[in-house]
Protein backbone atom coordinates (compact mmCIF):
# COMPACT_ATOMS: atom_id res chain seq x y z
CA UNK A 1 0.00 0.00 0.00
CA UNK A 2 2.38 2.11 1.19
CA UNK A 3 4.83 1.68 -2.52
CA UNK A 4 1.72 2.41 -4.85
CA UNK A 5 0.35 5.38 -2.41
CA UNK A 6 3.25 7.29 -0.98
CA UNK A 7 1.26 10.25 -0.36
CA UNK A 8 -2.69 8.98 0.09
CA UNK A 9 -3.53 12.62 1.01
CA UNK A 10 -2.02 14.46 -2.29
CA UNK A 11 -3.81 12.16 -4.05
CA UNK A 12 -7.07 12.05 -2.69
CA UNK A 13 -6.68 16.17 -3.42
CA UNK A 14 -5.93 15.64 -6.74
CA UNK A 15 -8.66 13.23 -7.24
CA UNK A 16 -11.01 16.04 -5.98
CA UNK A 17 -9.49 18.49 -8.00
CA UNK A 18 -10.02 16.56 -11.20
CA UNK A 19 -13.21 14.91 -10.39
CA UNK A 20 -14.10 19.30 -10.13
CA UNK A 21 -12.51 20.21 -13.12
CA UNK A 22 -14.29 17.63 -14.99
CA UNK A 23 -17.67 18.21 -13.22
CA UNK A 24 -19.02 14.61 -12.94
CA UNK A 25 -18.38 11.68 -10.52
CA UNK A 26 -19.21 9.08 -13.77
CA UNK A 27 -17.18 5.93 -13.01
CA UNK A 28 -14.53 6.67 -16.23
CA UNK A 29 -13.89 10.09 -14.61
CA UNK A 30 -13.40 8.48 -11.41
CA UNK A 31 -11.01 5.32 -12.71
CA UNK A 32 -8.94 7.86 -14.60
CA UNK A 33 -8.81 10.74 -11.86
CA UNK A 34 -7.61 7.83 -9.46
CA UNK A 35 -5.08 6.46 -11.92
CA UNK A 36 -3.49 10.30 -12.68
CA UNK A 37 -3.48 10.77 -8.51
CA UNK A 38 -1.72 7.66 -7.95
CA UNK A 39 0.74 8.56 -10.69
CA UNK A 40 1.14 12.27 -9.26
CA UNK A 41 1.56 11.27 -5.61
CA UNK A 42 4.32 8.18 -7.11
CA UNK A 43 6.16 11.26 -8.68
CA UNK A 44 5.69 13.50 -5.74
CA UNK A 45 7.61 11.02 -3.42
CA UNK A 46 10.89 12.05 -5.49
CA UNK A 47 10.80 15.62 -3.96
CA UNK A 48 8.72 14.94 -0.70
CA UNK A 49 10.43 13.22 1.27
CA UNK A 50 8.21 12.58 4.87
CA UNK A 51 4.28 11.32 4.38
CA UNK A 52 2.21 14.40 5.33
CA UNK A 53 -0.77 13.73 7.89
CA UNK A 54 -2.75 16.07 9.35
CA UNK A 55 -3.02 14.43 13.24
CA UNK A 56 -6.29 17.02 14.24
CA UNK A 57 -8.43 17.68 11.18
CA UNK A 58 -10.60 19.76 13.19
CA UNK A 59 -7.51 21.97 14.52
CA UNK A 60 -6.74 22.14 10.90
CA UNK A 61 -10.69 23.25 10.09
CA UNK A 62 -9.87 25.27 12.99
CA UNK A 63 -6.57 27.12 11.51
CA UNK A 64 -8.33 27.96 8.38
CA UNK A 65 -11.14 29.71 9.82
CA UNK A 66 -9.22 31.89 12.01
CA UNK A 67 -6.44 32.90 8.93
CA UNK A 68 -9.80 33.73 6.65
CA UNK A 69 -11.31 35.76 9.68
CA UNK A 70 -7.69 37.43 9.93
CA UNK A 71 -6.95 37.70 5.48
CA UNK A 72 -10.56 39.36 5.63
CA UNK A 73 -9.29 41.77 8.46
CA UNK A 74 -6.41 42.73 7.03
CA UNK A 75 -7.51 43.63 3.47
CA UNK A 76 -9.82 45.68 4.89
CA UNK A 77 -7.40 47.30 7.25
CA UNK A 78 -4.97 47.66 3.90
CA UNK A 79 -7.23 49.05 1.27
CA UNK A 80 -7.96 51.94 4.55
CA UNK A 81 -4.45 53.03 4.51
CA UNK A 82 -4.13 52.24 0.73
CA UNK A 83 -7.25 55.07 -0.02
CA UNK A 84 -5.48 57.66 2.10
CA UNK A 85 -4.16 60.05 -0.13
CA UNK A 86 -1.14 60.23 1.12
CA UNK A 87 -0.27 56.42 2.26
CA UNK A 88 2.03 56.38 4.95
CA UNK A 89 2.11 53.22 6.50
CA UNK A 90 4.44 52.16 9.40
CA UNK A 91 6.38 49.20 7.79
CA UNK A 92 9.08 47.12 9.64
CA UNK A 93 10.68 43.60 9.49
CA UNK A 94 10.32 41.31 12.20
CA UNK A 95 12.56 38.76 13.14
CA UNK A 96 10.65 35.77 15.37
CA UNK A 97 11.78 33.13 16.84
CA UNK A 98 9.61 29.96 15.88
CA UNK A 99 9.06 26.54 17.90
CA UNK A 100 7.52 24.93 14.80
CA UNK A 101 10.33 22.71 13.28
CA UNK A 102 8.03 20.49 10.50
CA UNK A 103 8.24 21.04 7.41
CA UNK A 104 4.72 21.15 5.96
CA UNK A 105 3.50 23.50 8.95
CA UNK A 106 6.32 26.01 8.13
CA UNK A 107 4.88 25.87 4.46
CA UNK A 108 1.52 26.49 5.75
CA UNK A 109 2.63 29.24 8.02
CA UNK A 110 4.32 30.71 5.07
CA UNK A 111 0.95 30.74 2.39
CA UNK A 112 -1.21 31.86 5.48
CA UNK A 113 1.11 35.24 6.11
CA UNK A 114 1.78 36.01 2.88
CA UNK A 115 -2.04 35.86 1.94
CA UNK A 116 -2.50 37.89 4.28
CA UNK A 117 -1.95 41.16 2.70
CA UNK A 118 -0.66 42.81 6.07
CA UNK A 119 2.35 40.26 6.30
CA UNK A 120 4.71 38.78 4.11
CA UNK A 121 7.46 35.88 4.86
CA UNK A 122 11.05 36.65 3.39
CA UNK A 123 13.32 34.35 4.56
CA UNK A 124 13.53 31.31 6.96
CA UNK A 125 16.65 30.78 8.74
CA UNK A 126 17.10 26.67 9.43
CA UNK A 127 20.34 27.43 11.39
CA UNK A 128 18.71 29.72 14.17
CA UNK A 129 14.95 28.88 13.21
CA UNK A 130 14.04 32.35 13.08
CA UNK A 131 11.70 33.99 10.40
CA UNK A 132 12.24 36.93 8.89
CA UNK A 133 8.72 38.98 8.03
CA UNK A 134 7.90 42.58 6.71
CA UNK A 135 4.85 43.80 8.25
CA UNK A 136 2.88 46.28 6.64
CA UNK A 137 1.36 48.24 9.19
CA UNK A 138 3.77 47.67 12.41
CA UNK A 139 2.06 49.26 15.50
CA UNK A 140 3.67 46.86 17.70
CA UNK A 141 6.17 44.38 17.23
CA UNK A 142 6.23 42.66 20.74
CA UNK A 143 2.02 42.16 20.30
CA UNK A 144 2.54 41.06 16.63
CA UNK A 145 4.63 38.51 17.51
CA UNK A 146 3.01 36.76 20.13
CA UNK A 147 -0.58 37.27 17.98
CA UNK A 148 1.22 34.51 15.52
CA UNK A 149 2.52 32.83 18.11
CA UNK A 150 -0.67 32.78 19.61
CA UNK A 151 -3.28 32.45 16.99
CA UNK A 152 -0.85 30.26 14.39
CA UNK A 153 1.78 28.26 15.84
CA UNK A 154 -0.03 26.87 19.37
CA UNK A 155 -1.94 25.28 16.32
CA UNK A 156 0.52 24.25 13.77
CA UNK A 157 2.40 22.71 16.40
CA UNK A 158 -0.67 20.45 17.16
CA UNK A 159 -1.57 19.55 14.01
CA UNK A 160 2.29 18.71 13.10
CA UNK A 161 3.98 18.05 16.15
CA UNK B 1 -30.39 34.38 -17.55
CA UNK B 2 -30.19 37.51 -15.06
CA UNK B 3 -34.08 37.40 -14.54
CA UNK B 4 -33.21 33.45 -13.14
CA UNK B 5 -32.27 34.98 -9.73
CA UNK B 6 -34.11 36.44 -6.90
CA UNK B 7 -33.60 39.88 -6.47
CA UNK B 8 -31.83 39.49 -2.94
CA UNK B 9 -29.29 37.16 -4.76
CA UNK B 10 -29.02 39.25 -8.06
CA UNK B 11 -27.65 42.18 -5.23
CA UNK B 12 -26.02 39.78 -2.97
CA UNK B 13 -23.32 38.63 -5.93
CA UNK B 14 -23.71 42.17 -7.45
CA UNK B 15 -21.82 43.51 -3.77
CA UNK B 16 -19.38 40.89 -3.82
CA UNK B 17 -18.09 41.63 -7.92
CA UNK B 18 -18.26 45.18 -6.55
CA UNK B 19 -16.39 44.98 -3.59
CA UNK B 20 -14.14 42.49 -4.79
CA UNK B 21 -13.41 44.74 -7.70
CA UNK B 22 -12.50 47.29 -5.65
CA UNK B 23 -10.12 45.66 -3.21
CA UNK B 24 -8.27 44.20 -6.45
CA UNK B 25 -8.24 48.18 -7.65
CA UNK B 26 -6.98 49.72 -4.68
CA UNK B 27 -4.45 46.85 -4.58
CA UNK B 28 -3.57 47.96 -7.90
CA UNK B 29 -3.01 51.47 -6.73
CA UNK B 30 -0.66 50.23 -4.12
CA UNK B 31 1.76 48.60 -6.51
CA UNK B 32 1.79 51.94 -8.26
CA UNK B 33 2.04 54.66 -5.35
CA UNK B 34 3.73 52.82 -2.43
CA UNK B 35 7.74 54.01 -1.98
CA UNK B 36 9.66 51.09 -1.45
CA UNK B 37 9.57 47.61 -3.01
CA UNK B 38 8.93 45.86 0.63
CA UNK B 39 5.29 48.33 0.84
CA UNK B 40 4.98 47.32 -3.43
CA UNK B 41 4.75 43.65 -2.43
CA UNK B 42 2.12 43.97 0.03
CA UNK B 43 -0.96 45.13 -2.15
CA UNK B 44 -1.22 42.85 -4.80
CA UNK B 45 -1.72 40.14 -2.20
CA UNK B 46 -5.47 42.06 -1.73
CA UNK B 47 -6.18 41.06 -5.21
CA UNK B 48 -5.35 37.46 -4.67
CA UNK B 49 -6.72 36.84 -1.47
CA UNK B 50 -10.15 38.58 -1.03
CA UNK B 51 -10.36 40.60 -3.90
CA UNK B 52 -10.14 37.51 -6.13
CA UNK B 53 -11.82 35.15 -3.47
CA UNK B 54 -14.65 37.55 -3.70
CA UNK B 55 -15.47 37.76 -7.52
CA UNK B 56 -15.16 33.92 -7.57
CA UNK B 57 -17.63 33.43 -5.06
CA UNK B 58 -20.00 35.50 -6.90
CA UNK B 59 -19.09 33.54 -9.81
CA UNK B 60 -19.68 30.19 -8.19
CA UNK B 61 -22.61 31.28 -6.77
CA UNK B 62 -24.26 32.89 -9.75
CA UNK B 63 -24.15 29.98 -11.81
CA UNK B 64 -24.95 27.39 -9.64
CA UNK B 65 -27.96 28.63 -9.24
CA UNK B 66 -28.30 29.52 -13.37
CA UNK B 67 -27.32 26.39 -14.30
CA UNK B 68 -28.91 24.67 -11.05
CA UNK B 69 -26.37 22.30 -10.95
CA UNK B 70 -23.04 23.18 -8.60
CA UNK B 71 -20.18 24.96 -10.07
CA UNK B 72 -16.89 24.44 -7.92
CA UNK B 73 -14.51 25.60 -10.76
CA UNK B 74 -13.68 29.14 -9.10
CA UNK B 75 -12.70 27.25 -5.69
CA UNK B 76 -9.73 25.12 -7.76
CA UNK B 77 -9.05 28.74 -8.89
CA UNK B 78 -8.77 30.04 -5.72
CA UNK B 79 -6.84 27.22 -4.56
CA UNK B 80 -3.95 27.22 -7.23
CA UNK B 81 -3.72 31.26 -6.87
CA UNK B 82 -3.26 31.13 -3.06
CA UNK B 83 -0.51 28.96 -3.03
CA UNK B 84 1.38 29.87 -6.15
CA UNK B 85 1.33 33.33 -4.92
CA UNK B 86 3.69 33.01 -2.22
CA UNK B 87 6.02 31.62 -4.44
CA UNK B 88 6.43 34.30 -6.47
CA UNK B 89 6.34 36.43 -3.85
CA UNK B 90 8.66 35.39 -1.85
CA UNK B 91 11.24 35.17 -4.87
CA UNK B 92 11.18 38.60 -5.06
CA UNK B 93 11.12 39.75 -2.31
CA UNK B 94 14.73 37.43 -1.06
CA UNK B 95 16.08 38.75 -4.39
CA UNK B 96 15.76 42.13 -3.16
CA UNK B 97 16.62 41.15 0.39
CA UNK B 98 20.21 39.59 -1.37
CA UNK B 99 20.80 42.54 -3.39
CA UNK B 100 20.12 45.44 -0.64
CA UNK B 101 22.36 43.33 1.83
CA UNK B 102 25.07 42.95 -0.78
CA UNK B 103 25.17 46.51 -1.80
CA UNK B 104 24.74 47.66 2.11
CA UNK B 105 21.41 49.60 1.73
CA UNK B 106 19.89 51.42 4.41
CA UNK B 107 16.76 49.66 6.32
CA UNK B 108 17.20 46.21 5.80
CA UNK B 109 18.33 43.76 8.25
CA UNK B 110 21.51 42.36 8.11
CA UNK B 111 21.71 38.39 7.68
CA UNK B 112 22.75 37.21 11.29
CA UNK B 113 26.57 35.84 11.58
CA UNK B 114 26.58 31.85 11.47
CA UNK B 115 28.87 30.95 14.56
CA UNK B 116 31.76 33.25 14.16
CA UNK B 117 35.53 32.86 15.90
CA UNK B 118 35.92 34.61 18.83
CA UNK B 119 37.60 37.74 17.22
CA UNK B 120 40.75 38.01 18.44
CA UNK B 121 40.25 41.60 19.59
CA UNK B 122 42.13 44.96 18.22
CA UNK B 123 46.48 44.40 18.26
CA UNK B 124 47.82 46.80 20.47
Amino acid sequence: MKRILPHPLLAAIILILWLILQQSAGLGHLLLGSLIAVGVSLAASAILPERVRIRRPLKFAQLMAVAGLDIIRSNLAVMMVLFHPRPAPKAGFIEMQLELKSETGLAILAVLLTATPGSAWLEYDRERSTVLIHVFDLVDADEWVRTVKQRYEALLLEIFP
Amino acid sequence: MIDDLPLWLSILVSIMVVLGALLTMAGCFGLVRLKSFYLRIHSPTMGTSMGGGLILLASAIYFTITRERLVLHELVIFLFVTLTTPVTLMLLARATLFRDRVEGNEGVPRRQAKKEPESPGPIV
